[in-house]
């Protein structure tokens, strides 16, 4: 038995200790905003953060994971940078399939978390590992640069 | 539950089970249709648009086209809402139950999302079943207050008496609409009265993208369920030969291993068990007479077609006596490859067969033929087969193929309860139905001027249509492979297009992203430009020279230009490349890449300006995003996007071997709108068709080198 805190709650779950924290959620605790695109940490779309930390939950055995927090996309929202992340996407309507937009809001809003005012290079540095197969990038780091406006003080 | 019908030729109103309303739509039948759109395949209704209206006054949209990204959830609800006379604000979407009857889409008579069609040819009918709507819903109201109907209007979901200020809402007219005559004709509003088409209104289908809350196929989650994933054989014809599962089924989780003829299943608690399993299956594979298959041999074979002349799909003058007439002769082989989808959604499907029926839960581009082949694989009578559609993690074509759902049922056959069937990124890259590798051979002729006076183009290639809709292949010709090439818009006068119809067995080919298109497009603009240096003249003067009588794609091409400031110097080592595309989508698109070349053959691709005319536009900003998406896929595609086979197996397997587009790579991308009142185009897949030429031709003046085989970087590796 493991107990694993996501989204601020504990939850107990019975899985190898190897098992990716991709499948937990997804398959195990019921949490499908997390997606699964490649199984080896080459597209993103599994990104959720560990006390605040992108990570790839594809690659990310459970016996990883420790006593860190899990956040993912269902809970992105509670947190300043993640609510401003959202609303950015929809004002610039960012998307259109939407399958890999929770891990480009999840790796969006670990790197606004950290840096208030990104850079192209940093934009860059902290989104290239998300892939959208529609194209959506122009929009994608045109709502960073507007989350980040909207979080100056 | 009561059910009436109004038996007119065009229409038929329902009462729906819940709440009593007014329920519309085109038929065809004669049929009930009884609960709501989705709980049960509406019999008898028609073919396009449906409206349910509810007592409570909320107005729900049931689109029979799928939404994958492309913007049909909001496209759809703004032509019915326009016409309806309510916000978009209070409409909710469905997605459509599967019905050819109903949801064909006029392109193919069936039910299919794809080919940039959907607004093309369902926007006027969209709109059409709304002003239907809305006049018997105002029909109803003069009726209840006794007075003219021309005396009402609807604004927002309520009818108005003008002279008197009474008002109704929708829900309270529901019940008396749905008794009325149907009217056999419908005013539709002037444009210039349009208050939601045109306008760049917010996406309906966002809000639960950004929250997890959005349901895609693979995340469907049912009591009981299990999860499997499969490994089909490597070589297209193979079949499983032994297997052994000892160590499988010793892993934790590892419920079951379903054989099929051609493929393995492991069926499990969840995903990482299943995928465990499936790596410690022991499988000896019969390989068939694909098995020793190479690219090489493909193209071999391409080439040796390629030597016979095709079957004329186009004809203007003599084409062969003005070529052997010319100042100047200019002949060309063009390629491109396989190429896979890679939907960042993988292939999945979740299905429960029970002795008395079967339910299925999938992404799908032709729901029906999900339906049809459930139904075909369990034994089971069409209706008792459930079909429920999803949101698509990407189509591109993929989703307008059924493999995955029929492989789904077949080892759901052998399952207690239900199973979610989804395959590895490994198992889409290597058996996806791959954009077939197309073989081009192009000659002009020119005069001493430099102008062509013959043009002839012989492709190559698979029908997928005589695959995929038989009916539409017709005397030996494929019009989707032909698309564009026979709408070659310059003005020469000597034309001759032909196809070579010639199949790769070896692997499964199919629709990628404006496929035919896609294809000609690099082919005719790549050779034009071609034409326009052996000429020494500006790419863009040779174009417009020739387009004296396409003032539409004059248009474009002279405004993408001067957007992209054409003709402004650039540093050596970059160039730019101006494409333009016209099809049968009728959209014209030109695009003017810029990029640079690196010394080792690297393209980077720092600008791309488009100018779109696609005729009336139901929502601008989603024509820019498939723009902006389209040109992503074909930056991609055009670079790096390649397919190869080695011993009848796909050599690639995951991102780090597929390379697709990122982030860091993605260029600043401009569209400019040409807005008019012409019949709408499609506009899903022009931005990827306009693509590849364009960086084509802005590689060659960068650096001179003209890249007649796609990906455009190998090539320039190489040369």
């Amino acid at each position: 038995m493991t107990t694993l805190n996501i989204n601020g709650r504990d939850v107990t779950v019975d899985v190898p200790a190897d098992m990716p924290v991709l499948w937990v959620l997804r398959d195990v605790v019921g949490l499908t905003g997390t997606k699964f695109g490649c199984g080896m940490a080459l597209c993103g779309a599994c990104t959720v953060h560990l006390d605040g930390q992108p990570i790839r939950s594809c690659v990310t055995p459970v016996a990883a994971v420790g006593g860190k927090k899990i956040t993912t996309i269902e809970a992105i929202g509670e947190t300043a940078a993640g609510k401003k992340v959202q609303r950015a996407w929809l004002d610039l309507e960012v998307v259109q399939c939407g399958y890999c937009q929770s891990g480009q809001i999840m790796s969006a809003t670990a790197l606004l978390a950290k840096n208030a005012h990104p850079s192209d290079a940093d934009i860059d540095g902290a989104m290239s590992g998300n892939i959208c197969r529609c194209g959506t990038y122009s929009r994608i780091r045109a709502a960073i640069k507007q989350a980040a406006k909207g979080a100056r003080p | 539950m009561t059910a009436h019908t109004v038996s007119r030729r065009d229409f038929v109103v329902v009462l729906t089970a819940t709440g009593g309303g007014l329920m519309l739509g085109w038929r065809v039948g004669d049929r009930l249709g009884v609960e709501t759109a989705v709980a049960a395949t509406p019999p008898g209704f028609a073919p396009n648009a449906f409206i349910r209206i509810g007592r409570d006054g909320r107005v729900t949209v049931i689109v029979g086209q799928a939404e994958m990204g492309q913007g049909t959830y909001t496209a759809f609800p703004m032509l019915v809402a326009e016409e309806l006379e309510v916000g978009l604000d209070q409409v909710q979407i469905e997605h459509a139950p599967p019905d050819d009857k109903l949801y064909a889409n006029p392109l193919v008579g069936f039910q299919m999302t794809g080919a940039s069609s959907s607004v093309k040819f369902l926007y006027e009918p969209m709109r059409r079943a709304g002003a239907a709507a809305r006049s018997m819903l105002v029909a109803a109201a003069a009726q209840r207050w006794n007075v003219d109907a021309a005396s009402c209007r609807a604004h927002r979901g309520v009818v108005t008496h003008t002279p008197t200020g009474r008002r109704l809402g929708y829900g309270a007219l529901a019940h008396r609409a749905a008794t009325l005559p149907v009217p056999t004709q419908v005013t539709l509003k002037d444009p210039k009265d349009f208050t939601l088409i045109g306008t760049p209104a917010k996406r309906l289908d966002t809000p639960a993208k950004v929250n997890g809350t959005a349901q895609f196929s693979i995340d469907v989650r049912l009591p009981g369920m299990r999860i499997a994933t499969v490994a089909a054989s490597p070589v297209l014809g193979g079949k499983l030969g032994e297997l052994d599962d000892t160590k499988a089924k010793a892993i934790a989780g590892v419920r079951q291993i379903v054989r099929l003829d051609d493929a393995v299943a492991v069926v499990a608690d969840h995903m990482w068990a299943a995928k465990q399993g499936l790596a410690a299956l022991v499988i000896r594979w019969d390989d068939g007479p694909n098995g020793t298959v190479s690219t090489a041999d493909v193209v071999r074979e391409l080439d040796t077609a390629s030597q016979q002349p095709g079957v004329v799909a186009r004809k203007q003058g003599d084409a062969a006596a003005a070529l052997a007439g010319a100042a100047n002769r200019i002949e060309a082989v063009y390629q491109v490859p396989f190429l896979a989808h890679t939907t960042l959604e993988p292939p999945n499907c979740t299905v429960y067969v029970r002795p008395d029926g079967c339910e299925v839960w999938t992404g799908s581009q032709v729901l029906s033929r999900a339906q049809a082949t459930a139904a075909k694989v369990t034994g089971l009578p069409l209706e008792k087969v459930v079909v429920h559609n999803h949101l698509l993690g990407g189509g591109f074509g993929r989703r307008l193929e059924h493999d995955y759902v029929t492989q789904a049922v077949r080892i759901a056959k052998q399952v207690e309860g239900p199973v979610k069937v989804v395959w590895t990124r490994e198992e889409e890259v290597q058996h996806d139905v791959y954009r077939p590798y197309y073989y081009d051979r192009v000659a002009a002729g020119l005069d001493a001027r430099g102008q062509p006076i013959a043009w002839t183009h012989r492709l190559v290639g698979p029908s997928i249509l005589a695959r995929w809709a038989p009916p539409a292949f017709q005397n030996g010709l494929d019009g989707d492979a032909l698309d564009g090439a026979v709408h070659l818009l310059y003005d020469i006068p000597a034309i001759q297009v032909e196809y070579v119809r010639h199949e790769e067995p070896v692997v499964n080919t199919g629709f990628w992203r404006g496929v035919g298109v896609t294809h000609n497009t690099f082919v005719i603009e790549s050779f034009i430009d071609e034409l326009a240096a052996a000429a020494q003249q500006d790419p863009l003067e040779y174009r417009l020279a020739l387009l004296g009588k396409s003032p539409r794609a004059r248009a474009v091409l002279e405004l993408a230009a001067k957007q992209a400031g054409w003709g402004t110097k650039l540093p050596p080592g970059r160039g730019r490349g101006i494409a333009l595309m016209y099809s049968g989508w009728d959209t014209y698109l030109v695009a003017v890449a810029e990029v640079a070349v690196s010394p080792s053959g690297e393209v980077r691709v720092n600008r791309v300006v488009c100018a779109v005319d696609c005729g009336s536009i139901v929502n601008p900003d989603t024509v820019k995003a498939q723009i902006e998406g389209g040109v992503n896929f074909g930056i991609g595609g055009a670079l790096w996007g390649e397919i190869t086979l080695k011993n009848g197996r796909v050599e690639q397997s995951n991102f780090h071997n597929v390379r697709v587009l990122r982030i860091n790579e993605t260029p600043a991308i401009e569209v400019h709108l040409v807005r008019n009142s012409e019949a709408p185009g499609g506009i899903g897949e022009p931005g990827t068709a306009v693509t590849a030429p364009a960086l084509a031709n802005a590689v060659f003046a960068a650096i001179g080198k003209r890249i007649r085989k796609l990906p455009l970087e190998p090539q320039l590796r190489s040369a």
